[in-house]
């Protein structure tokens, strides 16, 4: 079980988070204007990569703030935390 | 028979506090310091279960949790029997009483041991093999195959014992109370760190502790009083928490750990009386040091399973620390030199080592020096190629091993003996150094799987014979060189310690040893408890199984309750061995948490019966209560269900409380509903982006009911939502969608829109909803609030007045939910009980029914209403629901919008809502039954029932269905098949009563 370091919180244990999955992933701004495939590619297609990847969490029991984590998916290391908005830290 | 195996000298066992005890019945004794198996064999009992398959008798063969046959039921309370418990992990405590499993009528002569005789028609996957056809079948077999089945019995009634939970936070957990651990926790405590040690066993020490010969020396003393001296020392450091009788059962990341402690198993029934029995610990280490370390390995060969066959260095344990003799005339088998320490402690204590046969052509070291100087015999380059003996062996065939270990040569020699030692080398601990991430590498010349440093997760460490030091200087040296640069420690005192011992210089190793007979003839034992055989494992290779978790699964290798402590490591060796690969590349099977067995109680801890989870109870329970309201849980809440009067059933109640709602007035508790305050100057514009349908337009006062989809376009959530102020709104949500509402919203306006000027707050706690419908409801209103102007045209449907009740603001919306003209009244949650009781008083002369969330359902659905969560599934969409209306056409975007017109979701033959009606109205159908055109095969399933009543109001049975095409199917007959009959019905409207929506004004 991790610990995760949250942003705005600190240290807390994983079990106060909740994971929203694949970060970087921008809502189209003029859905109207995609084909159906684009629109696809928008809400189904995710990453599941064995290494590093960026994912979103929520502080859901605890501050409620999302953020983005760097996590190594092979060994769950966390290599960074940021915030929502803020740029990825370049590997 | 007495004591008579007991000798007197040991420091561990105290022969004055004699303590008695029950097996199978049968009264014996022993002394405090004993385990079960201990007291057994002092008795000189070793016949202690019968094996799974075969119902082959089975005797105590470890000394530890390894112990794969020694399993027995302790107690016979119906809530307080403990089933496959390890007999030599029992402590003996006054009155214990323990049973042998798996037998009947008894251990001693046990019908199923007629298995034994069928072994050759029940190889590996017999049961696969044998009970597959005909198919239809398979629900006979499975009767007498569950009855065969399993080895203890549950209990049978709810535990009574108490059972704890523990947030554990320390520098560093050392695991492990054997000379590596305990070295490990010092030098770690000395430095300041705060420090646990953990240790399975109720003394600290390890095989150390009872390690007395002169030639094993630390210091120029024995190694077993250094220790003690050790122990003594450590037992004395502050920052030191020492856990005895504790299992660490999962090595999860971050250095989080659960371990199980042992409180009162060890005590008598009166001693245990409101103690916790077992605290889960959770633990959270800065640093791990694992010190777990090795079990000893049989020996595989024929009929290796007889009562009397035990790991030769628990024939040491059992007399030098128990003071136990395990046999009267001993025979050793080994592949390697610690046998021949059980043979110097045997000596010692004067029982009789007959012979000792050892696999190795060659042995020389200071234990072989020693062990030819006393004159035991040692046969080298020698096999066993058969034992002797039903419930306990009395003798052993050995010959000679060829040069290349494959065949046995020369003639049959057989020696008469009552117990046999095996050691087939030692085992590496590894399962927690593997649940935690790490990687083991194989080590050739003497096949352990040990710890690969290269592939160890940051802050923990592996050491001692875990780590695969087998040796006493090793393991110290080795420890307290690894522990100095893991820990950052400066000098110390252990690091020029002067140590004795002997060192082993040869080896060789066979897993499979042969006999003089076709393998197919023989019983060479792998997994003790499952029953598996060296045969299995090679008819499973035959077969075609090539994966080792295949091979495990298939033929049970491994699968007990012991998880193959003892013998994974020659299931693999057989393998590698005949299919011709190394075991590095093979690797091993995986290792799963827990590493010994856990109660379910442990693992729940305190949170059993009404601390299982949350309940929520709204502000009006009590009344509910005293009025004798049956609960629905809706979640965690509990929701009036239905209100019996005078003995009534619940269709009797609901079918009075439908009908007294839309006669005069009904009354029904809608607090649970999801209540999110929405405030800031871009509320209207963040609606418009959430709802379906145009928000920007609503007028202050005002209510509007609002679908909110998921992005892929289904429906996920819907509520009505009042404007209270130019930058004000009150949302509502389902009672079980509340929570994951909110937090979808937080989720788009935190990432998507984080330019909306929007906040969030529940308040569904802080307001309580009471819902007053029914033509007399005004009435009611007009009664508790005379100077609410409640006319048509002040106070119209869909708006909203705040208003006081004596000096409590309420707000009060005229929305609703039952197609009645309805009034909802918001408070504050400490004035709603206050507020419900006059609504009640109010409305006796209208005889105010009070009803539950069944009376609501069915209302709603004579209405057409759906419910989220009923109705839909998560695969409707608005369309789908026929409720094309609520969708914003002139809307740029809204959460899903794009998704209504992929190309799956203009479907035309898409599942669709409508209604349906039995073409006998009294005939109600069941939530969930099918819905098919025609009864000929193959069947075409269109759809099903989600929701049906039989409604008072209309006097008939009502339903809605999701139904393939449904919208176009208006008219159509289906039938609607049940297990006695076909019921007929037609597919109508979805709104049964009062289409032209006149009772809202009425």
């Amino acid at each position: 079980m991790f610990i995760i370091n949250c942003p705005y919180c600190g240290e807390r244990d994983q079990t106060e988070f909740s994971c929203g999955g694949e970060a970087h992933i921008e809502r189209p701004k003029q859905p109207t204007e995609l084909s159906d495939d684009q629109w696809a590619e928008y809400l189904f297609m995710r990453k599941n990569i064995k290494g590093i990847q960026f994912e979103r969490w929520n502080h859901i029991h605890g501050c409620r703030k999302w953020f983005n984590v760097v996590r190594d998916t092979s060994n769950d290391k966390i290599h960074a935390v940021y915030k929502m908005g803020e740029r990825p830290p370049v590997k | 028979m007495s004591n008579n195996l007991r000798i007197n000298k040991n420091n561990f066992i105290d022969q004055t506090v004699r303590i008695s005890f029950k097996f199978n019945g049968r009264r014996l004794f022993g002394y405090k310091g004993d385990t079960l198996a201990s007291a057994l064999l002092a008795n000189n009992i070793h016949l202690v279960g019968r094996s799974f398959k075969y119902h082959r008798p089975r005797g105590i063969m470890t000394c530890g949790s390894e112990e794969p046959n020694a399993i027995v039921q302790v107690g016979k309370d119906p809530a307080l029997t403990d089933p496959n418990v390890r007999a030599t992990e029992i402590e003996l405590y006054e009155g214990l009483e323990a049973f042998s499993q798996n037998c009947w009528p008894s251990v001693n002569f046990d019908i199923g041991g007629i298995n034994n005789f069928l072994s050759p028609l029940l190889p590996a996957g017999f049961y696969y093999k044998t009970f597959m056809w005909p198919a239809s079948f398979w629900e006979k077999y499975e009767f007498f195959i569950r009855h065969s089945a399993g080895l203890g019995k549950s209990p049978t009634k709810p535990d009574q014992d108490l059972y704890d939970h523990q947030y554990v936070h320390c520098d560093v957990l050392v695991i492990g109370g054997g000379i590596s651990g305990i070295l490990s926790a010092k030098l770690s405590a000395e430095k300041g760190l705060n420090t646990m040690l953990i240790n399975d066993k109720s003394h600290l020490g390890g095989s150390t502790i009872y390690q007395n010969d002169d030639i094993f020396k630390i210091n120029n003393e024995t190694s077993n009083l250094w220790l003690k001296n050790q122990i003594e020392e450590l037992k004395k450091i502050p920052n030191l928490t020492i856990k005895n009788r504790t299992s660490v059962a999962a090595f999860h990341g971050y250095n989080y750990l659960l371990a199980r402690e042992n409180l009162t198993d060890h005590l008598s029934a009166h001693e245990r009386k409101e103690k916790i029995r077992q605290r889960l610990l959770k633990i959270r280490a800065k640093k791990v040091v694992i010190a777990t370390g090795a079990i000893e390995r049989p020996l595989i060969f024929n009929n290796n399973d007889r009562p009397g066959i035990i790991l030769s260095s628990s024939i040491k344990k059992y007399i030098d620390y128990y003071g136990v003799k395990t046999g009267e005339s001993i025979s050793l088998f080994t592949n390697n030199d610690s046998a021949y320490e059980t043979a110097i402690s045997l000596n010692k204590s004067g029982v009789k080592v007959k012979v000792i046969i050892d696999i190795r052509e060659n042995s020389n070291s200071i234990l072989s020096e020693k062990i030819e100087k006393a004159g035991i015999k040692i046969l080298k380059g020698y096999t066993i190629t058969n034992t002797d003996g039903y419930k306990r062996i009395n003798s052993i065939d050995v010959m000679k091993l060829s040069k290349d270990g494959e065949n046995v040569i020369g003639s049959k020699i057989t020696y008469k003996c009552d117990c046999l030692g095996i050691s087939g080398g030692w085992t590496p601990m590894v399962h927690l150094f593997t649940q935690s991430g790490g990687k083991l590498k194989f080590r050739n010349n003497d096949n352990v799987f040990i710890p690969d440093e290269n592939k160890t997760p940051s802050e923990q460490i592996s050491v001692g014979s875990s780590n695969g030091d087998f040796e006493l200087d090793d393991v110290i040296n080795n420890t307290v060189k690894n522990i100095k640069v893991f820990l950052g420690l400066d000098k110390n005192n252990y690091e020029n310690l002067d140590i004795k011992c002997s060192k082993e210089k040869q080896k060789r190793n066979i897993w499979l040893l042969p006999s003089n007979k076709p393998i197919s003839r023989t019983k060479p034992f792998l997994d003790f408890q499952n029953d598996s055989t060296a045969k299995d494992v090679k008819l499973a290779l035959r077969e075609g199984f090539k994966s080792i978790e295949h091979v495990k699964r298939y033929t049970t290798t491994g699968m007990g309750t012991d998880q193959g402590k003892l013998s994974n490591m020659h299931a693999l060796g057989i393998i590698a061995d005949t299919t011709g690969t190394n075991m590095g590349e093979l690797g091993t099977t995986t290792f799963r948490p827990p590493y010994t067995p856990l109660t379910f109680g442990a693992i729940v801890g305190r949170n059993v019966g009404e601390f299982f989870d949350h309940t929520r109870r709204t502000a009006i329970h009590d009344w509910h209560l005293e009025n004798k309201a049956e609960f629905e849980n809706v979640g965690q809440w509990k929701r009036p269900w239905y209100f019996p009067k005078n003995g009534e059933t619940m269709y009797q109640a609901v079918q009075r409380e439908s009908k007294a709602a839309r006669e005069s007035a009904g009354i029904l508790d809608a607090s649970t509903l999801g209540k999110i305050d929405i405030q800031g100057e871009d509320a209207s514009e963040f609606l418009n982006r959430v709802y379906t349908n145009a928000w920007s337009k609503l007028a202050i006062g005002k209510c509007r009911y609002g679908l909110m989809l998921n992005e892929d376009g289904m429906v996920y959530d819907d509520g009505v939502t009042t404007r209270l102020g130019e930058n004000h709104y009150i949302m509502t949500t389902t009672t079980g969608g509340a929570a994951n509402v909110l937090s979808k919203l937080e989720d788009y306006l935190q990432t998507e829109w984080p330019e909306l000027n929007v906040y969030l707050t529940t308040v569904t706690d802080q307001y309580s909803t009471m819902s007053i419908c029914g033509p007399n409801s005004k009435k009611i209103i007009a009664k508790i609030i005379p100077s609410l102007d409640l006319s048509d045209e002040s106070f119209p449907h869909m708006s909203f007045k705040n208003s006081k009740i004596d000096n409590v603001n309420c707000r009060i919306m005229r929305i609703s939910f039952t197609g009645e003209h309805s009034y909802e009244i918001n408070v504050q949650s400490n004035y709603a009980k206050d507020v419900w009781e006059r609504c009640i008083e109010a409305g006796k002369e209208f005889n105010i029914t009070p009803y539950g969330t069944e009376t609501m359902h069915l209302l709603r659905a004579e209405k057409g209403f759906i419910i989220t969560g009923q109705d839909t599934d998560g695969t409707l969409t608005p369309s789908d629901l026929q409720m094309d209306w609520i969708i914003g056409k002139k809307k740029y975007d809204f959460i899903g919008k794009r998704s209504l017109y992929r190309s799956d979701t203009i479907r035309e033959d898409r599942k669709q809502l409508v209604g349906l009606l039995t073409d006998d109205p009294k005939e109600v159908l069941e939530e969930g039954a099918q819905l098919v055109e025609s009864l000929e095969k193959p069947i075409d399933m269109l759809g099903h029932v989600t929701s049906s009543y039989f409604s008072p109001n209309l006097n008939k049975s009502i339903a809605l269905a999701v139904v393939r095409s449904g919208k176009k199917l208006k008219g159509k007959k289906l039938i609607v098949p049940m297990k006695n009959k076909n019921i007929n019905v037609t597919i109508t409207d979805t709104v049964f009563y009062d289409k032209e929506n006149k009772r809202l004004n009425a």
